[in-house]
């Protein structure tokens, strides 16, 4: 019983972390045909601005209930900044290239934001732990938890349902679904496709950031998030089918417990029961649970 | 091998006397670091045969990976030290496994085979960062090889292992400048262009990309055995997605032109990597994405293009032609 609520509470704070981390990643998937590794480079970017804001404004001895705001400020000025320049600086010449080269494109600037975010930060690690312990913790069958994991909890389920909405409801989501059913009719309909493309880009990178930004108080941030979050949130939207908001949501959570019940059971599988999950599902349904349809060009 | 020795070849066989002969020649740092190239270069020759066929593998560690843990484990638990039998272990271990996971792989063609590359290789990483056995993270060590019985010491083993280590490399390129001459090879090409077509054509794309798949897997192991063992260790970091990336990197950065670009360009990056990391430490992978990229945008199939844009401005003509008419 108390394995099992471990898991399950464990399980849930980690899909919460890998839906907020890998939903950018699938909506630029979605929309643009781009797999953006670069993904990894707006998360780190993220999460070292997000850790720096906070350690500065703790530094001068505040309150920490107001350093909450910084999280979603840090996300929202990285991501803004990396996805314009990034977008506007380089990807919006390649349009219309090969998926594969993309993604190699979109490498090569990971490789240059690696090295940006040690320019600006140093090598040495950051903690800002504050928010993390400021509304301290509860008690589930006696297992302490930081009610900060459930404010991420809360957070991610917010994205989810404010991109659904946003979706939807409203007459931008409806056209971005067209955009995303066919690039060329929605362009000869009057759509501005170029500028859907510049939106979502840079609303992938402040999800992407913002993702890291939420991370950062739990942990210590140092070089080597970026690749270490590129090749698990690629595991989750591959899980739930690539461009598929839904599928990133069904993939966190399968990823989630996958790695919470290989903590909880058998330890030393924690790294690889996630590729393991990913290779299962694939061999059943070779491109995740809820692909788009694709249609065969001769 | 009815077939005459083609240009590439004859350079190929040319090198190899002179590599040989550049052990006396130059400081043994450059000597090293064109030996441990070799290694990498071959795992880079896998990814560009791959490349070949339209298929970025991101996950080309893998089997560099397990040629170099297939070797360092035949040492440490059965104790074999014959550089023969190491380099066999890894083949073997690779063709098995590369034989197996073909099966899935080759249905996969795009982000998604460069996905799952990279999914299965990271699973290999993860298995062998918790892998106490083998050392975890830090890996382990792997003996001085020894030659059928004869086993060197100081610079004598030095200079066989790289003597071999030549020979062999260039045996690669060899076989592997063989393969893309033959008829799967160009039916790669053709997977490349279109794949449907080639399936009306009544050829089995399936079949070729897992025999590329498989020989690419081959040709890192061997790779990843050459290197291993001048170092003389080995760890999980072999198999991790960036090492991965380096091998695309070089590809990418060499072209598909020709067996002996990603060798050379292999050598080049270590040595701009010297003095880079040296100058500026927190600056080298900056420069390689940039590079990366003006190749991409400026150079789209790599360096070695520069070399034979003469040669081609005069038949591209007509080529060029067909592709309007497509």
């Amino acid at each position: 019983m108390l394995t099992a609520t471990a898991i399950a509470v464990d399980g849930l704070g980690f899909a919460a972390w890998l839906f907020l981390s890998s939903v950018g990643l699938t909506l630029i998937y979605g929309v643009m045909r781009i797999l953006n590794i670069a993904h990894g480079g707006f998360y780190a970017l993220g999460a070292y601005s997000s850790a720096w804001a906070i350690g500065i404004y703790t530094a001068t001895g505040s309150t920490v209930a107001l350093s909450f705001l910084l999280i979603p400020l840090a996300a929202l000025i990285a991501g803004v900044i990396a996805g314009l320049v990034v977008e506007r600086g380089v990807l919006r010449f390649m349009y219309g290239r090969d998926e594969v080269l993309m993604v190699l494109v979109t490498y090569a600037i990971f490789l240059i934001l690696e090295d940006v975010t040690k320019l600006i930060w140093g090598t040495e690690s950051y903690v800002a732990w504050q928010p993390a312990f400021y509304f301290g913790t509860v008690e589930i069958f006696d297992i302490p938890y930081t009610v900060y994991k459930f404010i991420i909890i809360g957070t991610a389920i917010a994205v989810g349902l404010a991109l659904y909405l946003v979706l939807n409801k409203t007459r931008v989501g409806k056209l971005l679904l067209v955009v995303i059913e066919d690039r060329e009719i929605s362009g000869a309909l009057g759509i501005n496709v170029t500028r859907f493309f510049t939106v979502t880009f840079v609303v992938g990178a402040i999800l992407g950031a913002l993702g890291g930004a939420i991370t950062a108080p739990e942990i210590s941030v140092s070089p080597g998030i970026g690749a270490e979050i590129i090749v698990l949130s690629f595991a989750v939207i591959v899980i739930g089918g690539m461009g598929s908001i839904g599928g990133a949501m069904i993939g966190a959570l399968i990823v989630g417990f996958a790695r919470a019940a290989s903590v909880h059971l058998y330890p030393p599988a924690e790294l690889f029961s996630i590729y393991l999950v990913m290779a299962a599902v694939l061999a059943v349904k070779p491109y995740g649970l809820f692909a788009l349809a694709e249609s065969r060009k001769i | 091998m009815t077939k005459t020795l083609d240009r590439t070849e004859i350079g190929l066989l040319i090198a190899l006397p002179l590599l040989i002969l550049v052990a006396f020649i130059l400081p043994k740092w450059i000597v090293n670091y064109v030996h441990v190239s070799m290694g990498t270069g071959l795992v880079a020759l896998g990814v560009m045969i791959q490349m070949r066929a339209g298929l970025v593998s991101f996950g080309q560690g893998l089997y560099f990976c397990v040629g170099g843990y297939a070797a360092g484990m035949m040492a440490k638990f059965l104790g074999v030290t014959d550089f023969f039998v190491l380099l066999a272990s890894g083949i073997v271990a690779a063709l098995i496994l590369s034989a197996l996971l073909g099966f899935l792989l080759r249905r996969y063609r795009e982000i998604f085979f460069a996905m799952l590359t990279l999914a299965v290789s990271m699973i290999l990483f993860g298995l062998l960062s918790s892998t106490e056995e083998l050392g975890s993270t830090d890996g382990f060590n792997l003996p001085t090889p020894s030659y059928l019985g004869w086993t060197p010491e100081g610079d004598t083993a030095q200079f066989m292992l790289y003597t071999l280590t030549c020979a062999i490399a260039i045996g690669c390129a060899i076989a592997l400048n063989r393969f893309l001459k033959s008829p799967i090879g160009y039916v790669n090409e053709a997977i490349r262009e279109n794949e449907l077509r080639v399936e009306y054509l009544g050829t089995s794309a399936h079949q070729a990309v897992h025999i590329t798949y498989v020989l690419a897997a081959i040709v890192s192991a061997v790779g990843g055995v050459l290197w291993a063992l001048p170092l003389g260790h080995v760890d999980p970091e072999m198999t991790n997605w960036t090492t991965s990336g380096q091998f695309v990197f070089v590809s990418i950065l060499s072209g598909t032109g020709n067996i002996a670009a990603p060798m050379i360009g292999t050598f080049i990056l270590e040595i701009v990597r010297v003095y880079a990391v040296e100058i500026s430490p927190n600056t080298w992978q900056m420069i390689l994405g940039s590079v990366m990229l003006l190749t991409i945008i400026f150079l789209p199939k790599g360096l070695w293009s520069l070399l034979t844009r003469k040669t081609r401005t005069k038949k591209s003509a007509g080529a060029n032609a067909s592709v309007a008419g497509e």
